[in-house]
């Protein structure tokens, strides 16, 4: 056997479980045990991570809005999830007469497969990744498509107002704001020649001075970073583009109706795409599990991954705290007319990172091109608008 | 005939059926989506990855929302109360066996059926990049154009605002 190396330790402990049951089990069930030794470990993770993040973020809206947040079951409340998670499990599961039945049933389960699907084209380490799918960015953005049509059965099949209200907003921006997903991965395939996510984290190693050589360090990779993370941010449906379920206006969305487990369903969906999308950013961005100083290359890549997409999460948290919910043409606005253009613009901006030569030059005509449209246009359109403070003339 | 083939040849016989038979347009979508899902899990089944995600990402993505939406705004919530099969059903079983008549004689008297099987091709995503940019390169080009004019056109038809005065 080999050394236990802490980078492999999970790869290794794989292939001595499947040794181990080599000479007792028939090859036919060995595949089965090797396919669910992969799938497995990823459901108990990233269903973990569920509950420690809806924790983390009662917690820190709680100390964002000046209050405590849970703070009863368990030592400083840590034990919220468990207790939440056994309440979904024993309320009653209520489904209104009206309802249609079969796809008011089918609705969450078809939510949360293609949420745990997407985690097959996810390099979380090196080594490790359950497909390595030659096309594995196209598998990813293709299962996801699928979850719109689940909201859209979600609110239909409930035959309420709100959640219908709920299901066609969000289809809506989902649409709107897949383009600028979409359009910002393209430039990262541009330059780096594969669909493939392990391919993709291996061509971002290396350092170039200081810095590591991941694609945020340069200015269309930022410039695309950020237009994914408002992207993903959108798609996921969380403040401020929560309109799907805002609850002021539509009680809750395409899931006003459900109660119960099927309620947690949808949380669990909802909150594994997050750390999927995440993870997608990582990989595309930051350099997916890679160590960002050749000095700390001897932490595990698992822990890079985990720690890159700990602080993503962290920003949404952030970004959920601090950021009020847009109207509905806002939204809309701000997609097709600023989102959509400088996407376009940064696919440009990377065909010519790509054929000047490395140097400062190539540094500032880039920088230039994310730059001025960025300020061109978000002043172009705050023309003839007034914005400014809003003064409250008796609640003062 | 394999059994990966089979079950996955039932699921989208019976989701195509259902998509015709169903009384409610909604569910008859739904069940379009999933005769859709079949058609990628065949397509997946013969190892053509890309036009299998392709076909899940442009059908059920895009095409299946745009029917739905299209019922939904177009029509009344309750289902239609007039037959499934419309009155002169037999016309219809005639127009349908003269179809699988020409079908299956196209089919039996091709040069496809005859010629001997080749080992299937690696059509990695690579190969296929490489066809559309060299071989195909034009009509890629052309398509790309007229995308990108009718992604440029929405948001200008969407700039214009009335300004109120």
């Amino acid at each position: 056997m080999m050394p236990l190396d802490s980078d492999q330790i999970f790869v290794q402990l794989k292939h001595w479980l499947l040794s181990l049951l080599a000479g007792v089990l028939p090859a036919p069930l060995l595949a089965v045990i090797s396919v669910l030794l992969s799938i497995i470990p990823i459901i108990v993770v990233f269903a973990t991570l569920f509950a420690i993040m809806t924790i983390m973020e009662r917690k820190g809206l709680g100390r964002i809005q000046n209050r405590y947040g849970p703070n009863r079951v368990g030592p400083f409340g840590f034990l919220q999830p468990a207790a939440d998670g056994i309440k979904a499990l024993i309320k009653e599961d209520l489904v209104p007469r009206a309802a249609d039945q079969v796809v008011h049933l089918l609705a969450p389960v078809v939510l949360v497969i293609p949420a745990l699907l997407v985690y097959a084209v996810l390099p979380i380490g090196r080594n490790m990744v359950a497909i390595d799918f030659d096309a594995g960015l196209l598998f990813f953005f293709a299962v996801g498509a699928a979850s719109e049509l689940a909201v859209f059965m979600a609110g239909w099949s409930s035959r309420n107002k709100y959640a219908l209200l709920g299901a066609m907003r969000a289809v809506a921006q989902m649409v709107s704001y897949e383009i600028p997903l979409i359009l910002s991965t393209v430039s990262v395939v541009m330059l780096t020649g594969t669909l493939s996510p392990v391919k993709i984290v291996e061509a971002q190693a290396g350092h170039a001075g200081l810095l590591p050589d991941w694609f945020v360090f340069t200015p269309w990779g930022f410039a695309g970073f950020v237009l994914f993370m408002i992207s993903a941010n959108a798609e996921a449906n969380r403040s401020p583009f929560d309109l799907p379920e805002g609850e002021s206006e539509l009680v809750a969305g395409y899931f006003t109706e459900y109660s119960g487990f099927k309620f947690a369903l949808f949380f669990l969906a909802e909150y594994l795409s997050l750390f999927a999308i995440s993870g997608l950013g990582i990989t595309l961005f930051l350099g997916g599990w890679q160590a960002p100083f050749a000095a700390l290359d001897f932490v595990p890549s698992w822990a890079w991954f985990f720690m890159k997409l700990l602080g993503l999460i962290v920003l949404f948290i952030w970004t959920r705290g601090t950021l009020p919910r847009l109207r509905v043409d806002q939204l809309m606005n701000f997609a097709w007319k600023f989102m959509l253009p400088l996407a376009l613009l940064n696919l440009f901006t990377a065909a010519v990172w790509h054929y000047m030569p490395p140097g400062l030059p190539r540094w500032l005509v880039c920088g230039a091109l994310v730059a001025g449209p960025y300020v061109l246009l978000g002043r172009g359109l705050l023309a003839g608008k007034n914005i400014a403070k809003r003064i409250y003339r008796y609640a003062d | 005939m394999s059994l990966p083939f089979l079950i996955i040849a039932v699921i989208t016989i019976a989701a195509a059926a259902a998509a015709m038979t169903l009384r409610n347009l909604i569910h008859c979508a739904l069940a379009v989506a999933g005769a859709f899902v079949g058609l990628a899990a065949a397509y997946l089944n013969l190892s053509a990855q890309f036009v299998g995600f392709a076909q899940v990402l442009v059908y059920v993505g895009a095409v299946a929302i745009l029917i739905v939406f299209a019922a939904l705004l177009t029509r009344g919530g309750e289902p239609s109360q007039a037959a499934v099969f419309s009155p002169p059903w037999f016309a219809g079983l005639g127009v349908t066996l003269a179809v699988l008549g020409v079908l299956v004689w196209a089919v039996i008297r091709s040069f496809l059926i005859r010629r001997e099987l080749v080992p299937a091709p690696e059509a990695a995503v690579k190969q296929i990049g490489d066809a559309l940019m060299h071989k195909y390169v034009l009509p890629l080009e052309v398509v790309g154009l007229l995308l990108t004019a009718a992604l440029i056109g929405a948001v200008i038809i969407a700039l214009k605002e009335e300004r109120k005065k």
